[in-house]
């Protein structure tokens, strides 16, 4: 079965072509970040009005690339949340339409849902279960994964995700939007040891996450020195590593409580090489392992729509003849397959 | 000629199939239904006419002014529908289809189209019968402040759309005279279908990746100083 997926649910239009067969057979992605940088975020009604101009040059431009017809085509799925609903709705509309025209089943994939299976397109999968850690701008959520839609709710942020909290840190030392990748390569000039932040709610049970305290905690300590030029650097370390270590500490005892060893890790975030490192040696301290999709596919991406929607389609789901966007929807209300 | 026309930028959503002189059309108020309800429509009417969509020569679809997402759900689509089925399309105004309806229902052939666009303002153009028998734009599209809009000299004009309703005093009120007007009329996708058959006729149609909304609205948001 071969499936044309499309995701449009905030800032990256994506397209990409699965094969069950052949596997990936080609994925294309246009960023609006240089567009929304002048913004200093997300502007959702540019960001609607930018998909409605990519997305079908982009699937021409697949097609073309992978030598791929329309009409080998046996379903279309895409991205139908959650995420910024207008940016949805094109996605929603263009991808229910084709199928549509096409006279072949349509399927509406839960962003996050791709996330969680985008290690599924390496050579080397992990196998179910799994224990996975989803990292993004929008999200932070651990999650006990038995299969496809069986997903138990482990923990989530509380607050700011993640990716939320580096770009909100990004933005108080001075640094540029997105500030995720921006931070990370201040903190390599700065100096871990010289401020210790707080690994919020790690001092208790649990496995839920509070990161907007750090937002806090790094304005104070900027505040404090601001007279220092090696202050931004050096706060930016110490942000990193209260993170990464707070992440690993919940990722520890997600594998222990579920008596799991396979750890997956996927979302905007996991590209963070700290984090990866941190996570690697965890993995071998409980005689397990880590799991990632290739770089290009932690961000948001057509791929994961397209595998998430074939395996979705191949079971026999399929939508009517209209199409929704949900701007929020729990990954535990899936359907397990 | 065959044709499938959809309108989905105000709360009014319609689907029409014209077929060699014939038109049908599906036609329902539904603010926040159009997603739901727009595919079925073109499905329903294709059954009715007994025809393929690969048989159809075009489609058309209302372009704007209106509803930023309720545009895109006709753009969005349209895209997918001439793509998968490699057909031209050809975009229509709004707010000429809606003059086109107060002309075709009420014979009205000086058309003052509004459109409440929110925020104070309304998407405003006028229009006059032309030769064909069909409403032709006289000037310039636009987004006003009711009282800004331009009104064109001459008499017998008749205002129609939601603009009117929202600003009556303002917009009727011309030097010398009031304008009558129906404030309850919406766009309808027959209309947009009656316009867009000399388009198609003149080779106007486009691939489905230019088939885009025009917003007049187009400052939408402030840049950060
Ligand atoms: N190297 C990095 N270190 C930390 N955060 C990063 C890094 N690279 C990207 N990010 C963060 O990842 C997020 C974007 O990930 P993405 O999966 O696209 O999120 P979403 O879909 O929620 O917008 C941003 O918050 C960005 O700052
Ligand atoms: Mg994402």
């Amino acid at each position: 079965m071969r499936v044309l997926g499309i995701e449009t649910s905030c800032d990256e239009t994506g397209v990409a072509l699965y094969d069950t067969e052949q596997g990936l057979l080609g994925h294309v992605l246009h960023s609006q970040v240089p567009m929304h940088a002048e913004y200093g975020g997300v502007v959702p009604e540019l960001a609607s009005r930018d998909h409605v101009r990519k997305v079908v040059p982009l699937a021409r431009k697949l097609l073309a690339d992978s030598g791929v017809t329309l009409d080998s085509i046996d379903g279309v799925a895409y991205t139908a949340g959650p995420g910024l609903v207008g940016a949805l709705l094109v996605g929603a509309a263009v991808g229910r339409s084709l199928a549509f025209a096409l006279g072949v089943p349509a399927v509406a994939v839960n962003h996050m849902e791709g996330h969680l299976l985008a290690p599924m397109l390496e050579s080397d999968p992990p196998e179910f279960p799994f224990v996975a850690l989803l990292v993004s701008g929008g999200h932070t959520q651990l999650v006990q994964v038995e299969g496809v839609g069986r997903y138990r709710m482990l923990g989530q942020s509380l607050d700011d995700a993640a990716g939320e909290a580096f770009d909100k840190t990004a933005k108080l030392i001075g640094l540029g939007y997105p500030g995720g990748p921006a931070l990370a390569r201040a903190a390599e000039r700065g100096d871990v040891s010289r401020f210790r932040f707080p690994r919020p709610m790690t001092d208790r049970p649990g496995l839920d996450f509070s990161f907007s305290g750090l937002k806090t905690f790094a304005l104070n300590t900027i505040h404090q020195h601001r007279d220092d030029p090696n202050a931004g650097a050096d706060v930016a370390a110490a942000f990193q590593l209260a993170v990464v270590e707070t992440l690993a500490i919940k990722c520890r005892r997600a594998l222990q409580q579920t008596g799991l060893t396979r750890l997956v890790v996927a979302g905007g975030v996991s590209a963070n090489v700290h984090l990866r490192e941190r996570l690697e040696r965890l993995a071998e301290d409980q005689g397990g392992r880590v799991y990632y999709p290739r770089p290009e596919l932690c961000t948001d991406n057509g791929a994961m729509i397209a595998y998430a929607g074939a395996l979705r389609l191949q079971a026999g789901q399929h939508e009517p003849l209209s199409f929704t966007a949900r701007p929020r929807w729990p990954m535990d209300e899936l359907s397990p397959l | 000629m065959k044709l499938i026309a959809l309108e989905t930028a105000t709360e009014a959503c319609s689907a029409a199939l014209y077929s060699d002189g014939e038109t049908l059309e599906r036609y329902s108020v539904q603010p926040r239904g159009h997603a739901d309800l727009i595919l079925g429509m073109v499905d329903e009417l294709l059954s009715e006419a007994g025809l393929r969509l690969r048989e159809l020569d075009a489609l058309a679809f209302g372009r704007g002014p209106g509803a930023f997402t309720g545009v895109r759900i006709a753009v969005g689509v349209i895209q997918g529908l001439a793509f998968g089925a490699d057909l031209p399309v050809v975009p229509v105004s709004t707010l000429q289809a809606l003059a086109q309806g107060a002309f075709r229902e009420q014979g009205h052939g000086r058309v003052l189209a509004a459109i409440d666009a929110r925020m104070g303002e309304v998407y405003w153009g006028a229009f006059t019968e032309g030769p064909s028998g069909l409403l032709e734009p006289a000037g310039e599209e636009g987004v006003f402040r009711p009282e800004a809009v331009p009104l064109p000299t001459g008499s017998d004009w008749f205002g129609a759309g939601s603009g009117w309703n929202t600003y009556p005093k303002v917009l009727a009120r011309h030097p010398g005279r009031d304008i009558l007007h129906d404030g309850e009329r919406l766009p309808r996708a027959r209309d947009i279908a009656a316009l867009a058959i000399p388009m198609i006729e003149r080779g106007e149609g486009l691939p489905a990746e230019k088939a885009l909304p025009v917003y007049l609205r187009d400052q939408v948001v402030r840049k950060p100083a």
